[in-house]
């Protein structure tokens, strides 16, 4: 009964947003199966370009889930299982004429464990470009390299040794080098599934702030486990629970005036 | 804090648990003791293994030449004069070596004798003369020194087998008689004495053989005496009596001859013939060599192998242990050799031979060199088909596959695959390939075909591990960036899959090079003299030819099967060495 009048408030929420302006992403109705256990429940939300939103929740509440149905990536796990649409600047990504490997190019996915390939660092952001054809020319090549190190705050510290392997770096800065892989392809959203988690404070922090500068150019959504750093880095929470989406709304509000009892529990840490 | 002494109480324990600990650590060390004396035994047992296989085969290392003087005749070589290497080549040359022994030998001159000294030479001798003569057509009419190949037999000898020859000491000066081949030679000691004795020691065996016969006549006298009475006529009494009297005449002959041997045995005077069963005794003397055919205390005849032309008094008395009758060298031809030995016309060098030459049934000419040429066409078939297939299969298996029931019998049965005994791979190829796609027979594409069935179990089951160790995190960094399933498989997936791929293939194909069962039955033990040079040739393959070479009766051949195991194992060994380079040297660290 509780979760049904909370998904009343939540549209009535995502429809005052989209009056002021159309939203990048909107998930309509999202059902996710894991075989026989159904992961999200009926889904509804919108997201903003420019803006990070953040998704919080409990283990297993679903978050990363639906964070993988954006891209597609659970079309690669063979019993899941999705109904519902999911909008991207109004085109249905689950429409039969789209491709998800053109979809991942333009949705670029950031993983929890730093996972740079065993290559030079060059060649692991020059990856994604060469196989879709981005570059004309070596200079051009160079040149995306360049530009998404810079956008990944990392060209200061790895200019000098762009033939070095990927994996010889520490794991915030190899972090860092999978987020300028991701924007080398030139995305329009970008997906960070617990990006920190497995990085010490120095290093989150370095995240953190990439986080809020690359929202000028993406929208960023990131799942997380801390509430500090959703609250640090967001402008729009939702908050997960069970598979349903329980809360949405603006960073402040939800941390300052959650609506539920059950976000209310979790972010005073009475759960989770 | 307040009780220092507890804690270390309850360190050590009680007594009971004390027990326990000590048995625990006797166990303990049980258990490291056995498998350290396991693992000394198993590596014993591996020093002597290789090195009795070494020891072996270092005498097929190093081949004799024998160098005579040969006369290039004109009449045999290039009767019409024509310098044609084509004609010159297909010469008789057999009779020109031949005449070289002889007028090396003149005192062989009887069929069996010349036969004999022919034997010394093996068949290749005359055809690398002919290759030599038809390259340098100068050579015609003229007489030049020749290093010809020596006979399985004399390389033998060379070596030491057929007992070799055994200097005993002598005290007295000798004197002969020389009448034409025979000669009596006399010493004015008993230097004789301990081969009389020697060959008096047979004559107590052929006593108790004699008795043993006479005991069965006896048996037959007294059976038919029994006949006798009770005969129910005339005519079968006489019958039975008549046999009586012809068996008793038999074994009283045989007693009579066992006790006149018995004598012989035990007295030390008079002379014994020296026969093919007795070791051998040959005396050199004034640079002529005698074999003693019946030997007294102080006097022994014998025949005259090599005529002396000095003094007889400087001699010396030369034993071989190993009877003429149990070797394949007779006393002559050692005589022989051991004269070309001391003119300096024997040669040993490294038999090069070995590794250059293909098979033959003469073991002096036989090489490794085809079945070595025949295993890298095979292997290349193998590898040609068994790789791509396998790392194929692989990546359909762990990457693209649904995972329903298909999939999982797939899987199950490509790990039976790998049980199956290679025999039945052979069986397989002789009635599809062979039979009915009609691949040669013999040839390095069926085997090759064959073992590349044999092996893609290995490589599948290789390469799906490896394929499976890739950790998803790379498929996963892949996909995000918009690469397909295919673009990840095979630009991240298989280059960080292909050093344990490698070393899986690399272990296959060393399986590979040592099977034998699956080539017999594809006709691959023929008799090839040929080197392959493509995979349609019939060939064969090392681990064949050991087994041919180990079957075959020419004791030289021994050594050479030793040497081909050394081969194969030195492939063996590089292959894995590379397997395990391939592993350390591209090891990736996530």
């Amino acid at each position: 009964m509780d979760d049904l009048a909370m998904m009343e408030r939540t549209v009535a929420n995502t429809a005052v947003e989209t009056d002021t302006k159309s939203p990048k992403i909107s998930a309509r109705d999202v059902q996710v199966y894991y075989g026989d256990n159904h992961a999200i429940k009926d889904v509804n939300v919108d997201i903003q370009d420019h803006t990070v939103t953040a998704f919080i929740g409990p283990s297993g509440c679903g978050k990363s889930t639906f964070l993988r149905c954006i891209n597609r990536m659970n079309d690669t796990i063979d019993v899941a299982r999705m109904e519902g649409t999911i909008l991207i600047d109004g085109h249905d990504i689950y429409a039969r004429d789209v491709d998800p490997v053109q979809l991942r190019a333009r949705v670029g996915m950031v993983f929890q464990k730093p996972n740079p390939f065993p290559k030079s660092i060059y060649d692991n952001v020059a990856y994604g470009p060469r196989i879709h054809g981005l570059a004309r020319n070596k200079a051009e090549l160079d040149e995306i390299v360049e530009k998404s190190l810079r956008r990944g705050a990392i060209w200061d510290e790895v200019k000098d040794r762009l033939h070095a392997p990927g994996t010889g770096l520490s794991g915030g800065q190899q972090q860092r080098l999978c987020i300028a892989r991701a924007v080398a392809t030139e995305p329009e959203i970008l997906l960070m599934d617990e990006p920190c988690s497995a990085l010490d404070p120095i290093a989150t922090e370095l995240i953190e702030n990439l986080i809020s500068e690359l929202r000028r150019n993406f929208a960023v959504i990131i799942v997380t486990h801390s509430m500090q750093q959703a609250a640090r880095v967001s402008q729009k929470t939702a908050y997960f629970h069970l598979g349903n989406l329980v809360e949405y709304d603006d960073t402040d509000k939800i941390f300052t005036n959650p609506q539920d009892p059950r976000t209310e529990n979790y972010i005073t840490g009475r759960i989770g | 804090m307040t009780d220092a002494a507890h804690p270390i109480t309850g360190i050590t324990g009680s007594d009971a648990a004390q027990a326990r600990l000590k048995r625990r650590h006797r166990a303990e060390f049980r258990l490291r003791a056995y498998g350290i004396a396991a693992l000394l035994f198993a590596g014993l047992s591996l020093v002597v293994l290789l090195s009795s296989v070494v020891l072996n085969a270092s005498t097929a290392l190093r081949e004799t030449y024998v160098t005579l003087p040969v006369e290039i005749t004109a009449e045999v070589v290039d009767p019409d004069g024509l310098h044609d290497p084509d004609l010159i080549r297909r010469a008789d040359f057999n009779r020109l070596t031949r005449n070289a022994l002889r007028s090396r030998f003149p005192i062989a001159t009887g069929r069996t004798e010349r036969r004999a000294l022919n034997e010394l030479l093996s068949v290749g001798a005359s055809f690398e003369l002919a290759e030599q003569v038809a390259a340098d057509t100068s050579l015609v009419g003229q007489v030049v020194p020749v290093r010809m190949l020596a006979a399985d037999t004399l390389d033998l000898y060379i070596k030491g087998a057929f007992g070799g020859l055994e200097k005993k000491s002598t005290d007295g000066t000798l004197s002969a008689e020389i009448d034409g081949d025979s000669a009596v030679l006399t010493s004015t000691a008993d230097d004789f004495a301990a081969l009389l004795t020697q060959a008096r020691r047979s004559l107590r065996a052929e006593a108790a053989a004699l008795r043993h016969q006479a005991n069965l006549q006896n048996n037959g006298v007294e059976e038919f005496a029994r006949r006798a009475e009770a005969a129910e006529d005339e005519a079968a009494r006489n019958r039975a009596l008549k046999q009586v009297e012809a068996r008793t005449v038999k074994r009283d002959g045989l007693l009579a001859e066992a006790d006149a041997a018995l004598v012989r045995a035990d007295s030390t005077r008079g002379s014994e013939p020296l026969g093919e069963d007795n070791a051998s005794a040959l005396i050199r003397a004034g640079g002529g060599w005698f074999k003693v055919t019946e030997v007294g205390r102080d006097t022994v005849s014998a025949d005259v192998l090599v005529a002396p032309d000095g003094p007889i008094a400087d001699w010396s008395l030369l034993i071989n242990e190993q009877s003429e009758a149990d070797r394949k060298l007779s006393d002559t031809q050692i005589v022989w050799i051991e004269e070309l030995r001391t003119a300096g016309q024997l040669e040993t060098v490294f038999n090069t031979r070995f590794f250059t030459a293909s098979d033959s049934r003469e073991p002096e000419l036989a090489g490794i060199w085809g079945a070595v040429v025949g295993s890298f066409w095979t292997m290349l078939v193998t590898f040609a088909l068994a790789f791509p297939i396998g790392v194929l299969s692989a990546i359909y298996l762990e990457e693209f596959a649904p995972k329903n029931r298909l999939t999982a019998l797939i899987e199950v049965n490509i790990n039976n695959l790998a049980a199956v005994p290679s025999i039945i791979f052979g069986l397989l190829g002789l009635a599809v390939f062979l039979g009915v796609f009609g691949v040669p027979r013999s040839a390095p594409l069926a085997g090759g075909i064959v073992l590349a069935l044999m092996t893609l179990p290995t490589i599948i089951i290789a390469a799906r591990a490896s394929i499976r160790a890739v950790p998803p995190s790379i498929r996963d960094a892949a996909l995000g960036v918009g690469a397909s399933k295919v673009q990840a498989s095979f630009h991240h997936v298989l280059p960080l899959a292909m050093p344990g791929i490698l070393t899986g293939t690399i272990l296959g194909m060393a399986q590979a090079l040592g099977e034998t069962a699956p080539l017999i039955m594809i006709g691959m033990v023929a008799f090839i003299v040929d080197t392959p040079t493509g995979i349609t040739d019939s060939a064969t393959v090392l681990p064949v030819q050991v087994f041919r070479w180990s079957d075959f009766p020419e004791q030289a051949f021994e050594a050479r099967t030793a040497a081909a195991i050394c081969v194969l194992l030195a492939f063996l060994v590089v292959m894995n060495g590379l397997a395990v380079f391939l592993r350390k040297r591209f090891e990736r660290r996530w």
